[in-house]
């Protein structure tokens, strides 16, 4: 994985609530059996016509907001299914970071193993961004991760959380899985104790 | 310390601790499918790492399989790129070794479906699935949970998965159903006041006399909605109803290591003074059979209540989600439910595929028959629920009533076969989500239980079943 790096530019305003993995990526894409190339689909049913051409309406169709690699989205992004074909769709637009006041626990996780930056921050500090995001190429922002902090295009910090682990991992690329198989004996104990404890299973 | 019956699985299976609080959660079970494993193997095989614990993974096919007999089995999936999914999977469990339910098993069906119908759910136990409905397994005191494809490379390889604890919840269902009011009325009613993120954070403890009365199936169909609610997980305490349904089935414990594990079992409750983050009451002797108006599960109301105005929510999101959800479903603020008429009728998927779930269906259409502009079918949730279901009959009482019998398979609750609605068809569904588009791009949703759905297509529009 790719290490994250700070993100500065455009972010597109998705102000709906609710914008769940189907709508991320439809249905008709997951048979995929790889990870790549699923960019061109993402948001496929609010992003074309049914005849395969743009919608206009759709904010990453509109000038300015196409190559933007910021979301800045309604409550309760990426609810739905655990497909994570959806961070991929995304990450492979372009998206490194999305903001809003929450995620779906499953997406939000799927989110950190693609190099994509999941922000939660309280309602408030999205209306802000939110503003900011409208107003396009006139009031880019800066998103640090080192520092936890996005920088507004009028000189506003805002500061977020983040899990510290989870943090590491993206700023350095990590492989999760290299990591757990160093703790290799543990997993080795655990088995032997659980063996005796409950047989059954 | 007190303890939540969450709490408890969760210290059960800590393999390692690291000094951030960081844990590795020991997995006991893990279920595949065909649509989120097919990353996970190829990285395994570029990274030349092996599966752990393969007798611990149960593979199946079951989103893209056609509902239609599969003469020919799989190299006859007309559809090129499910065809190419699902003997990626054949190759993949070959390949690292893992059990597989071919597509003329007897056991093939629906993943969460199959798991408990085998004895592979087991309570006290954490259990994964590339699926979101993973959930449904707690309906036995088992942790489970949907985790992404990554998340299914990470087990496969390690047999553990990165995880910090989540938050205790409980939701209380006081006293008893009244007649015609289910399981499903019940975890919906659940996501109409807590809202679609409400759970989000939050194990999801299922407590009180209601669920206590609820069958096995009853209460799978319960948790099975637990994500819907935002909750990963959704537990039920196990007690003499879990271990009934489990006796006897294939890969539960026999003889006695049977009596060892129920012995373990019985420990598997939420401590007296255990404390919650967060508890919700609710009266079940209230609840009436209910239904989806919008494009959220959240979008639910009782039958006897009508489609609401955006300016109903004070919330100015909720009011754009609401006015959208009006469009896409084609409805009028203000109108009953009971007058939205339905085309199509689905009845199966991972929440309502289950054999008490067809009797339920079964008894509201014996002797009567689908309305003539309703198109219906039935999907069983797995090849022996499909078994005894004809067993019983039930397929002669879908069949005079004008319902397809269908082969089993996540059909359309999801809608990646060919079983899809076309744009602008409306469908009563038991299933679990009526996302824009998930049964067919531009296709109408409304998620009810199977006697309602029953009822819907007999009348031909949404209905309450009490009135049948």
């Amino acid at each position: 994985m790719d290490k994250f790096e700070t993100v500065e530019g455009v972010a597109a305003p998705m102000p709906l609530i609710n914008i769940d993995t189907d709508m991320i990526i439809p249905k008709q894409f997951l048979k995929t059996i790889k990870r790549s190339g699923l960019g061109v689909h993402a948001f496929a049913e609010m992003r074309y016509h049914e005849d395969g051409t743009e919608n206009p309406d759709f904010i990453l169709n509109q000038a300015g907001y196409r190559n933007t690699k910021i979301i800045v989205a309604g409550d309760n992004f990426g609810c739905g299914s655990s497909r994570e074909h959806a961070p991929w769709a995304i990450g492979d637009l372009g998206i490194k970071v999305i903001i809003s006041t929450s995620f779906a626990d499953i997406f939000y996780g799927n989110c950190f193993k693609n190099g994509i930056l999941p922000i939660k921050l309280p309602q408030d500090k999205i209306d802000l961004l939110m503003d900011d995001a409208r107003r396009g190429a006139n009031a880019t922002m800066t998103v640090d991760l080192v520092n936890q902090e996005i920088k507004g295009p009028d000189g506003g910090v805002i500061k977020f959380e983040i899990d510290a682990f989870k943090k590491h991992c993206l700023l350095e690329g990590l492989d999760d899985i290299g990591l757990t198989m160093e703790k290799e004996k543990s997993i080795d104990n655990f088995e032997q104790k659980m063996a005796e404890a409950t047989p059954w299973i | 310390m007190a303890k939540t019956l969450y709490d408890k699985i969760w210290d059960a299976h800590i393999a390692h601790e690291a000094d951030d609080g960081t844990c590795l959660l020991y997995i006991d079970r893990h279920m595949v499918h065909e649509v989120t494993s097919p990353q996970a193997f190829e990285g395994l095989r570029n990274s030349g790492r092996k599966v752990r614990a393969p007798e611990k993974v149960l593979a199946v096919a079951d989103h893209n399989v056609p509902t239609s007999p599969m003469i020919g089995g799989v190299a006859a999936i007309k559809n090129n790129e499910s065809r190419i999914q699902v003997q990626a999977l054949e190759k993949n469990v070959k390949e690292f070794g893992i059990e597989y339910f071919d597509t003329n098993d007897i056991r093939r069906g629906v993943v969460h479906i199959i798991g408990p119908e085998q004895g592979f759910t087991l309570p006290g136990m954490t259990i994964v699935c590339g699926d979101s409905h993973t959930a449904t397994h707690g309906a036995f005191g088992a942790l489970a949970h949907g985790i992404g494809t990554s998340e299914v490379e990470h087990v496969l390889a390690t047999q553990t998965l990165i995880q910090s604890k989540s938050k205790n919840m409980r939701v209380t269902i006081n006293g008893s159903l009244p007649n015609g009011v289910t399981a499903k009325d019940i975890t919906m009613a659940i996501i109409g006041k807590t809202g679609t993120a409400g759970g989000t954070g939050y194990v999801l403890e299922y407590a009180g006399q209601a669920i206590r009365e609820l069958s096995m199936e009853g209460r799978m169909t319960v948790c099975n909605m637990a994500i819907e609610g935002g909750a990963r997980a959704g537990l039920i305490a196990p007690d003499e109803t879990t271990f009934a349904y489990l006796k006897g089935k294939p890969r539960a414990p026999k003889g006695e290591m049977w009596d060892q594990a129920v012995e373990n079992w019985k420990t598997l409750f939420t401590d007296d003074d255990a404390k919650f983050d967060l508890e919700i009451e609710m009266d079940a002797t209230e609840l009436i059979p209910n239904a989806t108006w919008g494009t959220s599960p959240q979008d639910v109301l009782p039958i006897d209540g009508t489609v609401p105005f955006p300016t109903d929510f004070e919330d100015e999101g909720r009011q754009q989600a609401t006015q959208r959800a009006l469009d896409y479903m084609g409805l009028e603020a203000g109108m009953k439910l009971t007058d939205i008429k339905i085309d199509r009728v689905f009845v199966g998927s991972c929440t309502n595929g289950r054999i008490e779930d067809l009797r339920a269906a079964a008894a509201i259409l014996k002797g009567r028959k689908v309305a003539d502009t309703v198109d219906a079918m039935v999907v069983p949730g797995s090849g022996l629920v499909k078994m005894l279901a004809e067993e019983e009959g039930l397929d002669i009482i879908f069949k005079d009533a004008g319902f397809d019998w269908r082969e089993p398979g996540c059909s359309m609750c999801l809608a990646m076969n060919d079983d899809q609605l076309k744009p602008g068809e409306r469908c009563a569904s038991t299933s679990n989500r009526n996302f824009e588009g998930r049964q067919g791009f531009k296709g109408r949703t409304h998620l009810v239980s199977p006697a309602m759905a029953a009822a819907a297509a007999i009348k031909g529009h949404l209905t309450d079943v009490r009135d049948i």
